[in-house]
This record gives structure tokens, sequence and C-alpha cells, in this order.
């Protein structure tokens, strides 16, 4: 199981605890671990990449293992210890204020 | 007994503040959607227990809410609690927060409008800034929405599709946001004219549609706006809210960005009745409930102080359809008040002595029981207040 873990707002939306568990079908990226959640958490689509046109909302960003993916290609597989489910795929909202 | 449910939007959740018909005693309840804007809420004529909500973010975008108890408990629509997610074959049930621009050859859809520097930029959903249930059908209701276009829903805030008539029109490339954005910030339905519906956009100016928003006409003949390259353009014009009296949808009131303007023919035509106003730039005009001639303005110093003329916290009244006006003060603050009160943030209710709310900037929801003589804060420590509505219950 691929464990991603949201923002406070999105975890209301979802009513869903800090992490959720999602069973990823095929290659793990970024897109089929969001497939995975909107088709699981539908309340969510939209939130975290645009309807249409799939572009990652401005103000969020994907980390793992460390790393930053925000900007990789979200066909890109996920680190090793993200697919066994060892470290989590992170949504990050940017800090609200100063 | 009646009950008065006031709905106030703002910039960190939502509150809802009810009384009962004597408008002395009021429970805050909230917020809801702590943390989220919410641009506007308003309960469905048809069904008082029906309220619509549009929440949203600069994060996580749009999210629409929907009660059907009052404002008692919320659910995204087709979202409730407990029920399944998505369809046996693992298809979301609903999409109630997407709002795609109709991209078809349907009502010819542009795909461009006019940036602040004149070039031509792409059409962007960013939110929803006003929920309009239908007078007759509590499952039906109007979204207008930034970047400037109208969306229905018919099952319940469930799925929007576009009205594209109006984004479509031949003059949509000319359109141009201010400095809040562009957006549909007024929709006004005809209860004598079902096919007939009012739409406001900043800043383009007043469209109507007299055939259900196949069609639509500008309708800014006598406005002038002297901060647009052509101060009687047909488009081009910052209109920050109108208001009609329901036995009298022929006879619409506006505030423009400066200048309190009147039309007696449907829009076809608008003279100015900005009198003897302290200032005529200002956001909000409402009409009495029970007096058709009567309305109310709050006087704003000008496009660049966007707080009272003198500090002082004026309601100005005209019993006289305009150009005559009186301030009422009683109990407003009349010394170092700099607060806003932004275009959905007046309310009128249904009760006699007509009730009138306001909410400001600077969280405070005044109300009057009395049309406007006498006010009272109901509450005074809010987040910026973005929107008031209310409801009479009876």
């Amino acid at each position: 199981m691929i464990r991603v873990a949201l923002p406070f707002h999105l975890r209301n939306l979802a009513n869903v605890g800090s992490e959720v568990q999602l069973s990823v079908i095929g290659e793990v990226t970024v897109q089929s671990i969001l497939d995975a959640m909107e088709e699981r958490y539908p309340m969510l689509a939209g939130t975290i990449r645009d309807h249409v046109t799939k572009q990652r909302r401005p103000f969020l960003r994907f980390y793992a293992c460390g790393e930053d993916l925000s900007l990789t290609s979200p066909h890109t597989r996920l680190p090793d210890k993200v697919i066994a489910g060892e470290e989590p795929f992170l949504v990050i909202g940017a800090i609200a204020g100063g | 007994m009646t009950t008065i449910r006031v709905l106030v939007g703002t910039k960190k959740g939502a509150f809802i503040l009810t009384s009962d018909a004597n408008r002395a005693k009021w429970v805050v309840d909230g917020p809801f959607f702590g943390g989220w804007e919410v641009y506007h809420m308003k309960g469905s004529p048809a069904d008082p227990s029906r309220i619509y909500a549009s929440q949203s973010s600069g994060w996580f975008g749009q999210i629409v809410q929907r009660s059907d108890d009052g404002g008692k408990t919320w659910f995204q629509p087709g979202f409730k609690l407990g029920e399944p997610t998505s369809t046996p074959e693992g298809m979301p049930v609903t999409e109630s927060n997407k709002f795609a621009y109709d991209t078809t050859e349907k009502g010819k859809p542009l795909t461009t409008h006019q940036w602040y520097d004149g070039t031509q930029h792409l059409w962007e959903f960013k939110r929803v800034w006003h929920m309009e249930p239908s007078i007759t059908d509590a499952n039906t209701v109007y979204a207008g929405v930034e970047d400037a276009a109208l969306f229905k829903s018919t099952d319940g805030g469930s799925t929007w599709q576009e009205l594209s008539t109006l984004r479509g029109h031949r003059t949509g490339s000319l359109w141009a946001p201010g400095a809040g954005g562009m957006a549909v910030h007024t929709i006004i339905e005809d209860q004598k004219n079902p096919q007939r519906i009012y739409i406001a956009i900043s800043a383009a100016g007043v469209f109507r549609t007299d055939d259900g928003g196949k069609t639509w006409k500008p309708i800014n003949n006598g406005l002038s706006s002297l901060h647009i390259p052509d101060p009687q353009a047909e488009v081009g014009h910052c209109v920050h809210r109108i208001a009609i009296h329901p036995s009298r949808p022929e006879v619409l009131f506006m505030q423009k960005h400066w200048d309190v303007m009147r039309s007696d023919d449907a829009g076809e035509s608008w003279y100015k009745i900005s009198g003897n106003l302290p200032s005529d730039f200002g956001f909000v005009v409402d009409v009495h409930a029970h007096e058709p001639n009567t309305v109310y303005v709050i006087p704003i110093k000008s496009d660049s102080e966007h707080f009272p003329p003198e500090g002082k916290l004026r309601v100005y009244r005209s019993r006289t359809g305009g150009n005559e006006w009186e301030p009422l003060t009683k109990g407003l603050p009349q010394k170092d008040c700099y607060v806003n009160i932004l275009r959905d943030a007046m309310a009128v209710d249904r009760l006699d002595p007509c009730g009138i709310y306001f909410g400001t900037t600077g969280g405070q929801v005044y109300g009057s029981s009395d049309g406007g003589d006498s006010w009272k804060p109901i509450v005074q420590n809010l987040p910026s207040v973005c929107s008031v509505e209310v409801q009479a219950i009876p």
C-alpha cells in the first residue's frame, strides 16, 4: 500500500487522518497516486491538481524520501521506499503567513 | 414563530446568526469551513432549509458545500458522509467542484479576454463569487465565477454546466478584470418573467437574457466611466452591484465603481441618482422589502480609499428612488471607522418592519430591525466579511 500524507484542510474534506493508504495499480508515479486518490476520495478531485489540465495547483508541492518531486514528470517512477510503503508521499501546502 | 437566519461568508469561514422575529437576541454558530474563504452563501427561496456555499482557497481551489437542514450540517453535493463515493464501476459519483469552461462549438465560446496590459489572456477558472439559487426549484442554482462566466446546476450542485453564450458574447474579448479580478458577481432572476435574468460583471457591465440564457444583451446605455478610454463604451464598466424589488423587476438600481444609477426600463437606459451623497463610490446597494422606491447604499470615500468618508460609517437611504438621500447613523460608529463593505455584504429580510444587515471588512455585522432608522452590531469580531444574506423562515 502507498502511504500519502495530506495537509490539514484536505484531511477534513476527505474525513481522513493525517495519512491515507492507497492501492495503486501499475507503475507507482505521481500521476498514478493522484488517480488512485481521486478515485478513492473523489471529493479531493480538483483540490490538488486541476480537473481539466491535471496541472499541480501552484501553492502545493510533492515530496518523498527527502526529494522535491514537484517539477519532475508525473510519469516518473517514485522511490522504492514509497512503493514499499516505508516512506510516505507528501502533499505539502505553501506556508500561510510570513 | 418566524426565525431570522443571517448567513455570513468571511475570509476564514462561514457563520450563521439566528434570531426570532424581534431580531434583538442573536445566536452565533460557526465557523463552518474554518480557514477557507467563503465568498458567498445563500438559501433557496423554494426550500429555506437548502443553503449553498462557495468555499475556496488559494491552495486547494474551489469547493461547493450544501446544507439541507438550514446550516446545521454540510456536505459536498454528491458526497454525503457514509455513502459510497464512487459508482460500482469505480467512477466518482459527482464533480461538484468542477467548473470547466465550455470548449465546444456550442455558443462559440471565446478562449481569451483582455488582460490588464491590453493583451489577450486565457480564460482561467479561479473561484465562485456568487451562488444564486433558483426562485422556484431548490435543485437549480446558478454560480457566478471568476474569470467571468455563468454556470448552472440542476442537480443540487452536484454537477455544473457553463451557460457559455454569455462568455461567447461578441464583446467577450473586450472584457477586462478590475483590481479584484473579473467575475460574474450579481445574478438576478425576474420573478415575473422566468426567461429573464440580469447578470453583472466587473469590469464589463450588465447583461440581460430574455430567453433563458440562449442570448445575452449588454445593457449599459447611459453609464459613463471616466477610467476607460471611451467613457460611454458598450462594455467595460465596473458595475459593483445591482438590485431590484421583486414586485417591480424592470426598475434596477446600481452601485457602479463611481455613480449610483437607476434604470426604469429593464436596463435599456440608465440615469444617475447620486444626488446629495457624500461620495457616490461604493459597493453595496439594496432595496427595502416593502417599499420599492426605498434604496440603501453605503458610500465609500474613493476608488483608492476604501473606507467611509470622514471615518463615519453611514448607511444612506433614499425614499424617493434616488437623488435625495438621508444619512442613517444611529448605532453606527461616527468616528475612526475605516472598514469597507463589499458588494455582496448587504441584505434585507422580508419582515415588517423590514430588517437590513451588512458586514464589514473589520468583521462586524450590523443589523437594523426598523428599516435603517437604528442599528446594532450583531457580532463584532468575525474575520473580514465577504458576504451577508438573510432568510426569514416562517
